[in-house]
């Protein structure tokens, strides 16, 4: 029975797997939108996978519901062979707008987790302090996130939620409000971080760029209703670095064909509106 | 920056430059309106009898508990009405009632209910500040960012911590806000409640005094008040300013 159960689980290790995840947006006034229609997607352990599409075709709303935010009406949504329910530590969660704890300064924010977690105090301070140095804020820890640029906002972002190790890691557009170089700049120090603690990673965006840049498969996805329209490999075939991958003919080629299932797709969502 | 001040305050100084010779010229009639230097010692013949103490004292009590309470339930109250649907469906139609009414309306049914003493003026005081309290703590609660609620659910917080640890913080710039309206508030309902019944405050004192047509004394109190009532909004700005150092 028990491998019955968690045999799907063993199969992806602390993989993540949607099955015909559907979902309905229900405003309080007008019309309920079907957001999502029938979503399946496989992310293995330790996998890198973007959700790209226009705004509005629900790739933030799968996202929410991977964390457990709002109640998965139909269908299932699977970690580690593990059902979501609720939100929890296993996931952690990085959004576009930051949200720190504008009360609490950059320390206080990385250390909000680990208290959570009821981690000894040494070790949270020592985790905490070890964080802040991998983003590179040391000597603002005592900042307060008013004081900093949006890039740094991001990294005290980061690593508030890496403070508590979770197992997979969810962003949703938190490269979008910054500028370009900034932005660069921190893909560069995502995928450097990835490298020293790999987790598995389910990042929304609608930066096809990005999505080719940092990601290992690029699930692209239609206007409303939210569907998985297909999926792309876009890990390096010769083993080259992500650095020197931006500069291939088969980088331009994964941007170029992922540009044009998404344009078709950004298309339909401006006359729907 | 003496010169800024200087002009900041220069009203002031001129309104009690024709305080002291209105009167003075019969442009006023003095009993009526005592210049201000007679004001002025009757004030401190007042200060050195007890009698600006002990009611001062009385008054402080009565504005203390009325606007603590008023702090604590109304935060309390607005916050549990933001979060909780079947809080707010059953407080929200009392609130909603109690909004339009004058507050000083309130002054004699808490007498008939709690008598002459400090319980009525304590209940009038804490009810008049209960609204902005509890509208700011509401309006501020709910205004919280989804997302900030989300991120300390991820990061294993409870309910409780997150009322305690995301929603009050977060909601503390509108809170704050609110309890200064409800300051100013608390000292009308105080000075008002007082002035109706008593046997004790500032608010007894003026009356007291103008009943017996001590008009200096009563005008020195009244004086007070004000100053009271001015000096505690610079502070409580103060304490708000401290206190919101984050914001930038």
């Amino acid at each position: 029975m028990n491998e019955t159960i968690f045999g799907a689980g063993s199969m992806t290790g602390n993989g993540i797997v949607f099955g015909q995840v559907t979902h309905t947006y229900r405003p309080q006034r007008g019309r309920p939108v079907l957001a999502l229609d029938g979503v399946s997607l496989e992310v293995k352990e330790r996998e890198f996978v973007a959700l790209l599409g226009p705004s509005g075709c629900g790739k933030s709303t799968l996202l929410y519901l991977l964390g457990g935010f709002m109640p998965i009406e139909s269908g299932t949504i699977t970690v580690g062979g593990k059902a979501v329910t609720a939100p929890g530590p296993d996931r952690g969660i990085v959004f576009q707008n930051y949200s720190l704890f504008p009360w609490k300064t950059v320390k206080q924010n990385v250390l909000y987790g680990l208290e959570k977690q009821r981690k000894p105090k040494a070790e949270r301070e020592q985790r905490a302090q070890e964080l802040i140095e991998l983003v590179h804020l040391k000597g603002f820890e005592d900042s307060y996130p008013s004081q900093l640029s949006g890039g740094m906002k991001q990294r005290v972002a980061i690593a508030r939620t890496l403070a508590i190790d979770p197992v997979t890691l969810l962003m949703d557009e938190p490269f979008g409000a910054l500028d370009a170089q900034t932005r660069t700049l921190m893909h560069e120090e995502l995928l450097a971080i990835m490298r020293r603690t790999p987790k598995t990673c389910v990042f929304v965006t609608h930066d096809v760029r990005e999505a080719v840049y940092l990601a290992d498969r690029v699930a692209v996805m239609t206007s409303r209703p939210g569907r998985i329209k297909e999926i792309v490999d876009t890990k390096p075939s010769n083993g080259i670095s992500r650095a020197d991958y931006i500069n291939t003919p088969e980088f331009t080629e994964k941007v170029d064909y992922l540009w044009n299932l998404v344009r078709d797709e950004a298309i339909r969502a401006q006359e729907a509106h | 920056m003496p010169n800024n001040v200087f002009t900041r305050y220069l009203p002031l100084l001129l309104l009690a430059i024709l305080w002291e010779i209105g009167p003075r010229l019969h442009w006023v009639d003095p009993s009526e309106l005592p210049p201000l230097s007679a004001v002025g010692r009757a004030w401190w013949s007042l200060l050195m009898d007890g009698d600006l103490w002990i009611n001062g004292v009385s008054s402080f009590i009565n504005w203390f508990f009325g606007l603590g309470s008023a702090i604590i339930i109304g935060v309390l109250l607005g916050v549990l009405m933001a979060r909780s649907q079947t809080i707010d469906d059953i407080a929200s139609p009392l609130v909603k009632a109690l909004y339009p009414m004058p507050k000083s309306a309130l002054i004699p049914v808490m007498i008939l209910w709690l008598g002459l003493g400090a319980g009525s003026k304590i209940a009038s005081i804490s009810l008049s500040c209960l609204l902005p309290v509890i509208l700011s703590a509401y309006n501020g609660a709910r205004g919280v960012d989804q997302t900030l609620i989300w991120s300390a659910r991820a990061c294993g917080a409870t309910d409780r911590e997150l009322l305690w640890e995301v929603v009050l913080p977060a909601a503390l710039p509108e809170i704050l806000a609110g309890i200064r309206n409800a300051v100013a508030i608390s000292f009308i309902v105080l000075v008002a409640s007082e002035l109706l019944v008593g046997q004790r405050g500032l608010g007894y004192l003026i009356s007291f005094l103008g009943e017996g047509g001590v008009y200096d004394a009563m005008f020195a109190v009244v004086v007070t008040v004000s100053a009271l009532g001015f000096f505690a909004d610079r502070a409580y700005l103060f304490f708000m300013r401290r206190t919101l150092l984050w914001r930038e």
